[in-house]
């Protein structure tokens, strides 16, 4: 997973300008958090729900708030945050939709990084050995995976089109040779993971009362 | 100091006295009626630093007092209640901070309260002491730094009772604290939570000694008292707590007496718990500090949470446990979501334990997030550690 942390997180730092208002949901130990603190001198909050995971941030100096992120986005009023990160986590909310229109409430702007499931390397372990696909990053098996709620680039290209989402950058990155960016063409066969910079579409989502 | 002392404790510690707001500048009740002369109770650890920078206020809960670290004597069996908390080393490290411990005002352990001499009259207050608030006890605590030169506290760090102090501390004194760590409190008493207290109360004024709260040199209502303390240590411990400590284990018999003595090792220990609260705490005391927690509402006097706690401007680590039924987590996240609406640094733990509400007081977790929450801040602020004399 290393390669990729590093890759992704790259990415990452390189959408959001200096001294940002950054909110990481799924912030695990605070490792982006942090650089992005350092880095970018971003003033930053962490949402997770794991016990060391919040250990590990508090320990970082981060503010970090135990929690759900399918609901821990609740309290932050609309547009409070300048950019709203979900990083490798999307697969693991219980309600992905949910979580998408509220990150895009309260955030300016959104980031989503996720795993493509249309990789050829997942097409092909499925199509050759005919089990669930397991690769560095999504090491579990089927029976103890969080990863709940798996799409592919074309997936997500659909539905932020279908919801009006605006889809402002993509990002492809594959972990091969140390991780670098992916910039040929048909990324939902050829790319293992994906950046995307959102925003709400026209109108926007607003806390309802 | 001796280098008779434990690595890791404080060692011996004393318990010291200021008096102020002598009358006529006595202090301005928020329920009416004024104060003076006041005496706080305290204790402190540690050194503070030439930029008088390192300075940490601990808050005490309902029943607790100043001695929150070391011990009284090389032979005292029981060290402060915080004591693995706080000493060289230790979370909230003596080597580094200024840790101050006041005994709050209403109390009965050296602060003036409802057991102290009305000078005016030569006779204790009784219950003709005035009802006191946590802001009361909070700007009290705000004249004992103002004596000791201490403009800006690092941090303060309260459970229960003590986590209400906190929270005052940051709206009514938003400049004078860089950190608040209010732990398994809330915002404002539940119904329920006043319901426990008044149980206790009424326990008190129903016994025959009580008489108006005036029994100062007679009987004390011991048994008023001891019945209100068991009530507290119901609310204190979860439902799983108990069943490990006593399950329905009998005690000093092997059968069940088919009488109403005590048959189960759970009643003997809240009458242990009982007698023992009324050697060391005063009944009116009790009155006081539990109808204090009761009135106390953060969110007036706008109504709002929200805008009360606008004024606050330090950073916050909200803790809470998961067991605590007596103060729970959902009324933390309450504080937690009125800072985030306010734009305000926060970190929210919600701990893991099964011990309920006394989790506070145990070692555990807290400890650990409380140390790092602590070096962060001083390291960030540039607080400097006491030169080594």
């Amino acid at each position: 997973m290393s390669p990729l942390t590093r890759i992704d997180h790259s990415v990452i730092l390189g959408l959001i300008p200096h001294g940002a208002r950054v909110l990481d949901l799924g912030c695990g130990d605070g490792s982006l958090l942090d650089k992005l603190v350092r880095e970018r001198g971003v003033r930053g909050t962490g949402i997770e729900i794991d016990d060391a995971g919040v250990r590990d941030c508090i320990a970082k100096g981060l503010p970090v708030l135990q929690g759900d992120i399918d609901e821990g986005l609740r309290d932050f009023p609309d547009g409070s945050i300048d950019y709203v990160i979900l990083n490798q986590t999307i697969q693991a909310a219980k309600k992905p939709v949910v979580v998408l229109q509220e990150m895009l409430r309260v955030g300016r702007k959104g980031i989503v990084g996720f795993p493509n499931f249309a990789y050829w390397r997942m097409r092909w372990h499925l199509l050759t050995r005919g089990r669930m696909p397991r690769t560095d990053f999504l090491h579990y098996e089927w029976y103890d995976t969080p990863n709940i709620h798996f799409c592919s680039i074309r997936d997500f290209d659909r539905y932020c089109e279908k919801t009006g989402i605006v889809v402002e950058k993509r990002i492809f990155i594959n972990t091969g040779g140390g991780g670098k960016v992916y910039g040929g063409g048909r990324p939902n066969l050829f790319a293992e993971n994906a950046v995307y910079l959102l925003s709400a579409p026209p109108g926007g989502f607003r806390k309802e009362d | 100091m001796p280098h008779t002392r434990q690595p890791g404790s404080v060692g011996p510690v004393k318990k010291q006295f200021h008096t102020f707001c002598e009358p006529p500048h006595e202090l301005e009740l928020e329920g009416g009626g004024r104060l003076g002369p006041i005496t706080l109770a305290y204790e402190t650890y540690g050194r503070l630093n030439r930029e008088k920078s390192n300075a940490i206020l601990i808050l005490h809960a309902l029943t607790g007092d100043s001695h929150a670290a070391g011990i009284y004597a090389e032979d005292d069996p029981k060290p402060g209640w915080w004591d693995y908390l706080i000493g060289p080393g230790r979370p909230v490290d003596t080597d580094k901070y200024f840790v101050i411990c006041s005994n709050v005002i209403g109390g009965c352990q050296g602060s003036t309260g409802p057991a102290s001499v009305n000078p005016a009259t030569g006779r204790p207050y009784g219950l003709t002491f005035p009802v006191i608030t946590v802001n009361d006890m909070v700007r009290a605590q705000a004249h004992l730094l103002d004596h000791m030169g201490i403009d800006r506290l690092l941090a303060v760090l309260g459970g229960s009772m003590g986590g209400m102090q906190a929270l005052v501390w940051s709206v009514l004194f938003p400049d004078r604290i860089m950190a608040a760590i209010p732990i398994a409190t809330t915002a404002k008493h539940s119904p329920q939570q006043i319901a426990f207290n008044q149980v206790g109360r009424a326990a008190i004024m129903a016994d025959s000694h009580f008489n108006g709260g005036d029994y100062y040199g007679g009987e004390i209502p011991r048994s008023g008292l001891s019945l209100a303390r068991m009530v507290g240590h119901i609310t204190y411990r979860s439902d799983e707590a108990m069943h490990e400590r006593f399950g329905r284990k009998l005690r000093g018999k092997k059968a069940l007496g088919y009488n109403f003595g005590i048959d189960f090792e759970v009643e003997s220990f809240l009458h242990y718990q009982g007698d023992s609260f009324v050697e060391r705490f005063d009944a009116n005391a009790y009155l006081y500090i539990t109808k204090a927690i009761d009135y106390f509402d953060l969110s007036m006097p706008s109504g709002s949470l929200t805008a009360e706690l606008a004024r606050a401007k330090c950073k916050f680590l909200v803790v809470s446990f998961s067991s605590d039924w007596l103060y729970p987590p959902y009324q933390s996240k309450e504080v937690v979501k009125s800072l985030l609406v306010n734009g305000i640094d926060a970190t929210y733990c919600e701990i893991e334990t099964r011990f309920g509400h006394d989790a506070f007081l145990l070692p555990g977790e807290m400890d650990t997030i409380i140390g790092n929450f602590l070096a962060n801040l001083a390291s960030r602020g540039g607080i400097k550690a006491p030169s080594v004399s």
